[in-house]
């Protein structure tokens, strides 16, 4: 999975009958520092998520799960809202010596 | 699978049903002399590892959903390993 934020929906009126209903979302993916970290991607939400919200997704078949047993043609997809996400500084540098 | 460090931990109530009491980590993929490579990635924790420790990650969904013993988790990434030491032969 990756952290990314939401920065914008989707609208598409002819798609793939699986996809009806489906909530499209835009999503930029983000490092550890909130930086933007990659491309844009779409995504299915399967959790209700909005535009502004940090959330982490899932790639590949598996983003099609949550609609099961529709089989959802998905390559990436929602699957929780963060909260909030703590990082070790200490941990984002490369380690010096020993390694544990 | 590849060599991950555990730089932090994600918190998140509102999160697909499959994910319930599991831990999520966030882990940098590193090389093997221990540099970051890419960007870091959330895997589900699931031999109680903590930050800063070295581990080894699986980034394929099925491996990931059996490391969480629930299947059609919608996962991709597990921690399936700490590791001691690498040694490698030049």
């Amino acid at each position: 999975m990756q952290l990314a934020k939401v920065i914008g929906d989707v609208v598409v009126t002819r798609k793939d009958d699986n996809l009806t209903a489906i909530k499209l979302l835009v999503l930029q993916p983000i490092a550890a520092d909130g930086s933007n970290a990659g491309r844009t991607l779409v995504a299915v939400d399967a959790v209700g998520a909005g535009v502004g919200e940090t959330v982490f997704f899932v790639r590949g078949k598996e983003a099609s799960f949550p609609f099961y047993p529709v089989e959802v043609p998905a390559d990436a997809g929602i699957v929780g809202i963060v909260d909030h996400y703590d990082i070790d500084p200490q941990s984002t540098r490369p380690a010096s010596g020993a390694s544990t | 699978m590849q060599i991950a460090r555990v730089i932090g931990t994600v918190v998140s109530t509102q999160k697909h049903h499959k994910f319930e009491g599991a831990k999520l980590l966030l882990v940098q993929p590193v090389t093997l002399d221990d540099k970051p490579r890419g960007t870091p990635l959330l895997a589900i924790d699931s031999v109680g590892a903590g930050v800063s420790e070295k581990v080894l990650v699986v980034l394929e969904g099925r491996a990931a959903g059996e490391a969480l013993g629930r299947k059609g988790a919608p996962v991709d990434a597990a921690i399936i390993g700490i590791i001691d030491s690498v040694d490698i032969q030049e």
